[in-house]
């Protein structure tokens, strides 16, 4: 078992432990950087439309990276989440296109009951059978996703078959800015309430950095996983709903390979996947830069096919510096005590 | 993940047992041989054309190609990793080839040594990346090589396919040895090659103890990363031979060609009975769960059925073969 030396230290002098203890401060600056870059090279990426376009296109992103960061947490993973958005976002699409009088929110609750669904059944598979993360969640992301294609019989569910209203939930605007921004914001104070102020969000924490001493002190780790896999569930279901209103459109591929980005996003951030670490400030950086990056390369007239390689690529760059930063900081650590 | 399943009472290496009547009978293999039986009725049942030597021997065709990594991926997941980055070297590597032969002029011999050679090396990397941070899990590292190699292959063929290869290259995905699909001999010569490294060799001995106990490996001298690297080199390998099989039938190629392999190819792996807690699996279990999941596929192909269902069944499989040995294991416990 590896000793996690960062939560002992108490001494912060040395420049690269301050770095690694505010890398959210490090991402923070790269992304500023990177705004003055493309500002240079096109002056009409910082104008106020231009973000708050940005903010509306990275929203889903966001809620979404908060759920997976506490599935991390627990040392677990869920690529399921983007078959659960497809799967959500077609059964309310073909409700609307059914009776276009429904009242939208009882569309965004019918979608988040759809994921947390979902999610439970994840969640059962972990915690109770005991199947690996990675396992489970492949094999229900074939299964969520056929199931889509058979509701749906390969047909969409297209704009003008769905209601004012329903399109208004993810279009609309209130005091100016997007409902998904508003939803986004609520949701990023709930989750730094629950994961710092509550028993529960601290028990994620510790189930995920020692799951034998957290057992020991009495928490009931399979209630926390299942817990964390229905959150994840429910959430995807949630963005399944506003991404078709965003989108005007319910296709049995929706969101196919989406549950990558938002894992870039929570490992940009400094989510750890062996677990215990993870903070919503890093994470919704990783979510914004992600974001910056998928507004900025065409406004550089980048070709689109350049970034997959370049998001890959980008990720990889950014686990292995974090790596190598914490493996010397912790070297550091090492001196320090025996000196 | 790896600190999760460690248990500390010794095991004992399923190879030293000695021999036992009863444990010849109760092994997964029968089980999955009743399965093949099973879905081999059923195709009998759903269509008349399907239960015949013709049928079943050409049937093979469809599916083989992705069934050749799943030898690397028994032992990738026998040393509790994975690697989920195989669909997408298998689009590089085919991508590669087909630019080189088309765009660049090369002869399509040179082609085929550099898709092999794509492939060893997105192997490599994963490997070297897998072993120099091993706080990263392999997880994480084949998820970003996973996106990366793709993101290479838009970058060289964009939306475009690539195609007109030369006469000869088709033998690879339709050519027939003495009446035998040539894809099924390679099938057979690399699962008696993986067979005989996997069970009879030091090298499968100690692929085994590194899935049973990674430290105890180390510290009783076995070199774990050097095996780790020549494992994940493996499967990038093969993953560039199952790229000049799939090109060679389609006759073309595009970027987004394999996508998904890597699920279909773990559920073959896990069906088989490797344990993806590590240290478990044998090669005849995971050949038979390749038929088993191959015909199934090429059945509901005959009947017309959509292949939606069989990525239902395939999630079902995969969830009902690891999940049957740990509910087994819970009914002992009680």
């Amino acid at each position: 078992m590896e000793i996690k030396t960062e939560n002992l230290d108490l001494e912060k002098k040395n420049p690269l432990a301050l770095f690694y203890q505010f890398r959210e401060l490090g991402l923070f600056f790269f992304i500023v950087i990177l705004c003055i870059g493309v500002q240079l090279r096109n002056p009409s990426f910082l104008t106020g439309e231009n973000i708050l376009d940005m903010a509306t296109n990275t929203s889903i992103l966001v809620i979404l990276a908060l759920g997976m960061m506490i599935v991390l947490i627990t040392r677990g993973i869920d690529l399921s989440i983007g078959a659960v958005i497809a799967l959500s976002g077609m059964l309310t699409a073909q409700l609307v296109a059914a009776n276009p009088t429904v009242n939208p929110f009882l569309c965004l609750l019918i979608g988040t009951i759809i994921g947390a669904l979902c999610g439970m059944v994840i969640g059962l598979l972990v915690a109770k059978v005991g199947l690996l993360p990675i396992i489970a969640t492949l094999a229900l992301m074939n299964i969520f996703r056929g199931l889509t294609f058979l509701v749906s019989d390969g047909e969409w569910v297209s704009s003008y078959q769905m209601s004012e209203s329903f399109v208004e939930i993810a279009t609309g605007t209130f005091l100016g800015l997007n409902h998904l921004i508003w939803i986004a914001v609520i949701f990023c104070l709930v989750f730094f309430y629950f994961l710092n102020y509550t028993r529960t969000g601290r028990q994620i924490y510790a189930v995920g950095s020692n799951p034998q001493s957290a057992a020991v002190s009495g928490i009931k780790q399979g209630r926390i996983l299942f817990l964390v896999y229905t959150i994840m569930g429910g959430l995807s279901g949630l963005c399944g709903v506003l991404w078709v209103s965003k989108f005007a459109s319910a296709q049995g591929d929706t969101a196919s390979g989406y549950e990558l980005t938002v894992i870039a996003a929570c490992i940009l951030g400094g989510v750890s996947i062996a677990g215990g670490s993870g903070k919503l400030a890093g994470v919704l950086l990783g979510a914004i830069l992600l974001g910056i990056l998928n507004n900025a390369l065409p406004l550089l007239n980048v070709s689109p096919f350049w970034q997959n390689g370049i998001q890959g690529f980008i990720i990889l760059l950014a686990v292995i510096v974090n790596a190598i930063v914490k493996r010397r900081v912790e070297r550091i650590h090492l001196l320090r005590r025996a000196g | 993940m790896e600190q999760k399943k460690q248990t500390y009472q010794p095991r004992t290496l399923e190879t030293n047992l000695p021999f036992s009547w009863k444990r010849l009978f109760f092994q997964w293999e029968w089980m999955l041989l009743l399965i093949l039986i099973a879905v081999l009725l059923l195709g009998s049942y759903v269509s008349p054309y399907f239960l015949n030597y013709p049928s079943l021997r050409d049937g093979t065709m469809v599916f083989l190609d992705k069934a050749l990594i799943v030898f690397p991926m028994a032992m990738i997941m026998i040393m509790r990793d994975i690697d989920i980055s195989v669909g997408s070297t298998v689009a590089l590597s085919s991508v590669v080839m087909a630019t080189l032969y088309t765009s660049a002029g090369l002869p399509m011999e040179v082609a085929i040594i550099a898709c092999l050679a794509t492939g060893a090396i997105c192997g490599l990397i994963n490997g070297l990346l897998i072993v120099k941070f091993k706080e990263l899990s392999a997880v994480i590292v084949t998820l970003g090589t996973m996106i990366l190699y793709r993101g290479i292959a838009y970058i060289i063929l964009e939306d475009q396919a690539a195609g007109g290869f030369p006469e000869w290259f088709g033998f690879f995905g339709w050519g027939y040895v003495f009446g035998i699909p040539f894809l099924l001999i390679v099938f057979a010569a690399l699962a008696l090659l993986f067979g005989i490294v996997l069970h009879k060799t030091t090298f499968g001995r100690k692929v085994f103890a590194i899935g049973n106990n990674p430290t105890a490996s180390r510290f009783s001298g076995i070199k774990v990363d050097k095996v780790k690297v020549i494992v994940f080199m493996l499967a990038g390998l093969l993953a560039a031979v199952t790229a000049i099989f799939l090109t060679s039938r389609m006759g073309s190629t595009r970027p987004n060609i394999a996508t998904m392999y890597e699920l279909d190819i773990i559920a073959m792996a896990a069906l088989g009975g490797v344990s993806t807690a590590g240290g478990k699996g044998r090669v005849l279990g995971v050949v038979i769960a390749v038929f088993i999941i191959g015909y199934l596929q090429y059945g509901l192909g005959l009947i017309n059925l959509p292949s939606q269902i069989f990525l239902i069944i395939v999630g079902a499989l995969l969830i009902l073969s690891v999940a049957i040995p740990k509910l087994g294991g819970m009914m002992k416990r009680k």
